[in-house]
């Protein structure tokens, strides 16, 4: 079963200049398949990934989560699919600082809202527990340190059991050790919990112990 | 559940970063806190100095103006019809004030359904004896009961009571003028002295005072009877007949009305007093400019404080977003913040009002015009708060629209990618 699907993606920019970035992508992501994207900057790589996790909507194609057509539905109905199926960590750690890190993860939970807020929190501490933090728990998101966040926010990519959790460069502000971490968290997930994942990285060593790498130049795929 | 994250989300933001929450909530205070005290002290002066006019005159004041026949008898002689004529040295009718047939047409107006309350005045001309000095005196002859009840006799009078006019036939609410004039005490009996040269003793039973030293030093009032024994005149010999009308604004009409079917002069209190309605709305409005401006000041604080919180927060917002927030969610959780702060500022507002408005109720204030009144006049009406709640609400949903809506319209792909 596919988790995620892409046909003919085309993105144009229009300013400074017109501009295709992405040019006929197609693309499609196994349940459990842990995928990286490689490339230079500026070839579209992030590009792409922002019209996959249906942040950007302005483009030409047409994109499948979980079998479903997601192109063309209301910018309310995406964030409510982002909220359920989609789990996104970045390259800068994007926590709520003035949040505690329990709170940071249990946020995406209590928007769903399907459970009660004990549930919630016991999810959110099961996550915790499996990144290892659970220590941190009740510390402001502000005082932790980078390693800490990044595996917060991999918590609360998880926290609603999403199909796809997907990355930009999830280990790109990290040390070698805790992208190191990062990679064995990513690689269990996939493995024991049947995650898919897709990766936009910089970092060779990562993408080559991944499942698959699309390797992207000017906005084509050049090799799967 | 989705209201009460959002709400957690704006409380949170708002508890991190207190001090400009208290001062964006202070800047609504301020606005809310001056539209009260503005609202009430003005509204209740207003109130006071409307009393001052309202309360003492009648809508409709009838009387019997002596003037010269505007018919003289050469003017009905045939003979000199169509000629020129120069009558000099005119003089005025021969005929007593009163209302020809005062009784019936006081009946006749206590049957009319526009009409709250009918009221007879005797006036009596006379001299106040205070051993060899004479004072000029007017006596008012009236119903004393009645008088109290439509027209607040009662607030004019700085010691004694109306009733004890009532029950005392030949007693005297003596102007307070002329008492000190006289060094008259309540209790003591006074010499009125009559145009005929009767002379007549009256006991003094209280001191009234209008504020105008002119009246006060000549008018005194008497009972109704009193008075038509002063000028030595039956039971329906009426001088002035007042109407207090349910709707102020029915007397002009009215007055002249009167004019036509009876044979009496009618002026109504519109043109007796032309000038009091006008300060009345001038008063209004200023006090709403001046509190529409600071609620706007307010507006602004608001606006750019949370214009500011939006900059910061771009990241958080962006990071809302790309977990499956809307951007209505984003825009409800700035939008509750704006409307937190003014529902907040806004009830410490209404609280410093009163609290303000309490305070100048409480200040000494003493004035001639009004024997009774002591302290400053202040209008504690509920409307006014509820008027300033809303007030608040719908200033600080303005200045929370527009930073909310930019929120909700933040492209968190260009926030991300910024980065």
């Amino acid at each position: 079963m596919k988790a995620l699907e892409a046909r003919n993606i085309n993105k144009y920019f229009h300013k400074p200049v017109d501009f295709q970035v992405l040019k006929d992508i197609s693309l499609s992501i196994d349940k459990g398949e842990f995928v990286s994207i490689m490339g230079k900057s500026g070839c579209g790589k992030s590009t792409l990934l922002y019209i996959l996790s249906t942040m950007d909507t302005e483009y030409e194609g047409e994109l499948f989560l979980g079998g479903e057509l997601i192109t063309g539905m209301s910018s309310d109905s995406l964030s409510a699919i982002r909220n359920s199926h989609i789990g996104f960590v970045f390259q800068f750690h994007y926590l709520l600082s003035e949040f505690t890190v329990l709170e940071n993860v249990m946020l995406p939970a209590k928007k769903l809202g399907r459970k009660s807020l004990e549930e919630v929190e016991h999810d959110a501490y099961e996550k915790l527990i499996l990144l290892g933090i659970e220590d941190q728990a009740l510390k402001l998101a502000s005082r932790i340190s980078g390693g800490q966040k990044q595996r917060v926010a991999i918590s609360r990519a998880l926290i609603n059991d999403p199909i796809i959790v997907m990355g930009d460069e999830p280990t790109g502000n990290l040390d070698s050790k805790n992208s190191e971490n990062v990679f064995r968290i990513f690689k269990e997930l996939s493995e024991e919990q049947g995650l898919s994942l897709l990766v936009v990285t910089h970092d060779a060593d990562f993408a080559d112990r991944t499942d698959r790498i699309i390797h992207m130049e000017d906005g084509k795929i050049i090799q799967v | 559940m989705k209201y009460s994250i959002i709400l957690s989300i704006s409380k949170t933001h708002l508890l991190s970063r207190k001090r400009q929450s208290i001062v964006a909530a202070l800047g609504v205070t301020f606005g809310i806190g001056a539209y009260i005290i503005l609202m009430s002290f003005m509204t209740g002066l207003n109130g006071l100095l409307d009393g001052l006019i309202l309360n003492r005159t009648p809508h409709v004041h009838m009387f019997n103006e002596q003037e010269p026949s505007a018919l003289q008898p050469i003017d009905r002689d045939p003979e000199y019809k169509g000629t020129f004529r120069v009558v000099r040295s005119v003089k005025p009718k021969t005929e007593i004030p009163r209302i020809h047939n005062a009784i019936p047409l006081m009946e006749l107006f206590e049957k009319d359904p526009r009409v709250k309350g009918v009221t007879r005045q005797v006036r009596a001309q006379g001299f106040y004896i205070a051993g060899s000095t004479q004072l000029t005196a007017s006596l008012l002859g009236v119903d004393v009961v009645k008088e109290a009840k439509q027209y607040n006799l009662n607030d004019y009078l700085v010691n004694g009571k109306a009733r004890e006019l009532a029950e005392n036939e030949n007693g005297i609410l003596l102007g307070k003028g002329a008492a000190d004039k006289m060094a008259a005490k309540i209790g003591d009996i006074i010499q009125v002295g009559t145009v005929k040269g009767d002379i007549f003793h009256l006991k003094v039973v209280g001191f009234y005072q209008s504020g105008l030293a002119d009246v006060d030093n000549v008018q005194s009032y008497v009972n109704l009877k009193t008075a038509q024994r002063i000028v030595g005149e039956s039971h329906d010999y009426i001088t002035d007949i007042n109407l207090k009308l349910y709707d102020m604004e029915d007397a002009p009409a009215m007055s002249k009305e009167i004019q036509i079917h009876y044979d009496v002069n009618a002026t109504d209190i519109q043109t007796a007093n032309a000038q009091f309605e006008t300060g009345t709305t001038v008063r209004t409005m200023i006090s709403y400019a001046v509190s529409i401006t600071l609620l706007i000041v307010a507006g602004f604080g608001i606006y750019n404080i949370l214009n500011m919180l939006i900059y910061e927060k771009m990241n958080d917002i962006a990071i809302l977003k790309a977990t499956g927030f809307s951007g209505k969610d984003v825009r409800n959780i700035f939008m509750s913040q704006a409307l937190i702060i003014g529902f907040a500022g806004g009830v410490i507002g209404l609280l410093v009002g009163l609290g303000v408005s309490i305070l100048i109720s409480k200040t000494p204030f003493e004035t001639q015009a009004l024997p009774t009144i002591k302290t400053y006049p202040v209008n504690f009406n509920p409307a006014y708060y509820l008027v300033g709640i809303i007030f608040a609400l719908i200033s600080t949903f303005f200045a929370g629209f527009f930073p909310s809506r930019r929120a909700k319209n933040i492209d968190p792909v260009d926030i991300i990618r910024g980065q």
